[in-house]
């Protein structure tokens, strides 16, 4: 199941994650001329990570749009212009920004659709990172994926892997809903992988087991898929086969296929960056969980402060 | 524009006969006393041009042309309710009107209004959107990046603010620094401050502004001074509190601006009274049988609930 869809494609390039994800934004721009992105130094800077570096060139100032450091005010516009038939993408740079824009987000975004009673729709990506590994502190480190993944009207999309970035990243501009992209900042430039060229879409709220094994289930998200398969090696090697279970998305939450993984393997970590307290890693190990019809299901968590440890861990060992 | 104040107002005492007789849920806020601003400005635009409105919005979904059975039954949470029920008093929306929906976040609408602008202006569509909000909205963040913004990217919105003098049972006074227009020509902003009871004059200066915005000239800023003569909410009764009752008296008597514009209509000759008399004797027959509509309409089935959450 690694890397669905590779087999098939015509062209098949090794990218890193950051490059995925504008090529999914390129190609989604020159597919609807309705699709813009707005957000700080977007254009001719091409974001503070150099993301989107040359997009301005191609489709100009018009549609690749610098904004005043007013999050919460571009985010709004985005909103009206979702209504008004165009689709946005709304550039947050970084995930601790998401405090600012939290009512556009939350109150407006997210419940319009239901509150005209299905009449109006949101499609709109918000894009926000996420990761702590650059040591920028407090303030600009934080993993807040499960704030949006709390309230019903948002997607909320995680990916791991640039071959991920891409057919997430397109779904989610298609999609007739507020979707929520949570890009990992450490991956842009260290995560590669191969992409096709190719015009091609992932459904949301489909995981993705990463690795199959028999002995342990390791349901990670982000930045942590890649921990998890470096575990997963270090674990053959003392003989445990581990499965790796990427969820891609918060929500839709595929919790068919994390609930399967672990009843075949009766053991379970998980592992996820942001906090631990009423987070995303206790709501993953809330729906392994409901494996437990294998009465020796063994389940465990680690969250940032877990995660911290392991990493120091496997750099002292390595 | 006389009809239309008047449809309001006997919608909203309608309304408030509902709230108090305990058939409505949820809260609700009455327009009656402002409805010059809202018909003033509506009888302006387009169809497809956008509006959004606030918690105390009736008045502007109505002007915008919405029809008046179904936003009875959509305040009683009925089925047949422009939201099937789910978006209440303070929530009404309907695309066909270009309503882009009510908003009970004091503030929460103005980056919606210059969001659809911005998409007018893209898609070249020559739509403008009129963004409707309460004086209380000038505490917001929020609104002076939609100014800086509507005004930097030169988009067609107007920003309307109706100060009705109290930011709930707060004078606005005690929470206003500075000149309100003043804080919109800052952006450089077109500006203008009018009678909010005088129906005539809403709907000229909003002509010439709309027409500018229109015309790709920018966006602009107009407060229209108005009051409300009912509570913050229905349930807001004694209010002598925060404001007192002789002033409620002067602006009911003296400045009402259906009176005020009945009177014009007669003494420059274009109605007479029995005329006036006979569009609030139709108007009250319409009100009281689309609201006995919406009453006798069916509650949505409670499976319904959780529809709409996703598109």
């Amino acid at each position: 199941m690694l890397n669905t869809g590779l087999d098939t494609a015509t062209s098949v390039r090794e990218l890193t994650f950051g490059d995925a994800i504008k090529e999914a934004i390129a190609q989604e721009m020159r597919r609807d001329s309705r699709v813009v992105l707005m957000g700080e130094d977007v254009a001719e800077a091409g974001t503070t990570f150099k993301v989107l570096t040359g997009l301005v060139d191609e489709f100009g100032k018009d549609r690749i749009i610098d904004t005043p450091i007013s999050e919460a005010g571009f985010s709004g516009i985005g909103v009206g212009a979702a209504m008004a038939g165009m689709r946005p993408i709304i550039d947050i740079m970084f995930g601790d920004f998401l405090t600012i824009i939290m009512d556009q987000m939350v109150n407006q975004a997210a419940k319009i659709h239901y509150m005209s009673g299905g009449k109006w729709k949101v499609p709109m990506v918000f894009r926000l990172t996420m990761g702590a590994t650059r040591r920028s502190a407090a303030q600009h480190s934080q993993s807040l994926h499960a704030w949006p993944s709390h309230i019903p009207g948002l997607k909320v999309i995680v990916p791991s892997t640039p071959y991920d970035a891409k057919g997430l990243f397109k779904a989610a501009v298609r999609d007739d809903n507020p979707c929520v992209i949570f890009e990992h900042k450490i991956s842009y430039r260290k995560v590669k992988g191969p992409v096709p060229e190719d015009d091609y879409v992932i459904p949301l709220g489909v995981a993705d087991v990463k690795r199959e094994g028999k002995d342990l289930t390791i349901i990670a998200t982000s930045s942590m898929v890649q921990t998890a398969l470096a575990g997963a090696k270090l674990c053959e090697e003392i003989g445990i086969d581990v499965e790796v279970v990427d969820p891609r998305c918060m929500w839709p939450l595929d919790e068919k296929t994390l609930i399967e993984s672990v009843k075949k393997t009766s053991r379970c970590i998980v592992m996820d960056e942001g906090y631990g307290r009423y987070g995303v890693s206790a709501e993953l190990g809330r729906w392994s969980a409901r494996a437990r019809s294998t009465t020796s299901t063994r389940r465990s968590r680690a969250s940032a402060r877990c995660t911290c440890r392991f990493r120091s861990a496997r750099r002292s060992k390595i | 524009m006389y009809r239309q104040m008047v449809a309001i107002r006997l919608f909203e005492e309608r309304v408030n006969d509902l709230y108090t007789r305990a058939l409505m849920p949820g809260l609700a806020h009455l327009y009656i006393g402002e409805e010059a601003i809202a018909c003033g400005i509506c009888e302006i635009l387009r169809k497809d041009d956008f509006i959004t409105s606030t918690h105390r919005g009736h008045g502007h979904c109505l002007a915008k042309g919405a029809s008046p059975d179904l936003m009875f039954a959509e305040l009683l949470g009925k089925e047949a309710g422009y939201c099937k029920g789910k978006g209440g008093s303070m929530h009404i929306a309907d695309p066909s009107t270009g309503n882009l929906g009510a908003n009970a976040i004091v503030g929460g609408s103005a980056g919606i209004a210059t969001g659809a602008a911005y998409a007018a202006k893209y898609l070249k569509t020559g739509q403008v959107a009129v963004c409707f909000f309460g004086e209380g909205a000038l505490g917001q963040g929020l609104l002076y990046e939609e100014l800086n913004l509507a005004q930097l990217w030169k988009l067609p919105v107007i920003f309307v603010c109706e100060n009705n003098g109290y930011n709930e049972y707060t004078h606005f006074s005690e929470s206003t620094a500075g000149d309100v227009p003043a804080r919109a020509a800052a952006f450089g902003m077109e500006t203008a401050t009018i009678d909010g009871q005088n129906v005539r004059e809403v709907f000229e200066t909003a002509s010439k502004l709309i027409e500018r915005a229109r015309n790709g000239e920018g966006p602009a800023f107009l407060q229209c001074i108005t009051y409300r003569y009912h509570g913050h909410h229905v349930g807001d009764i004694a209010r002598a509190y925060y404001r007192p009752k002789a002033e409620e008296q002067t602006w009911v008597t003296e400045r009402d601006p259906i009176t005020l514009h009945g009177e014009w209509l007669m003494k420059n000759k274009v109605a007479d009274r029995a005329q006036l008399d006979a569009i609030q004797a139709e108007l009250v027959t319409q009100m009281d049988a689309a609201m006995e509509w919406a009453i006798a309409s069916p509650y949505p089935d409670p499976s319904r609930v959780t529809e709409d959450v996703y598109a």
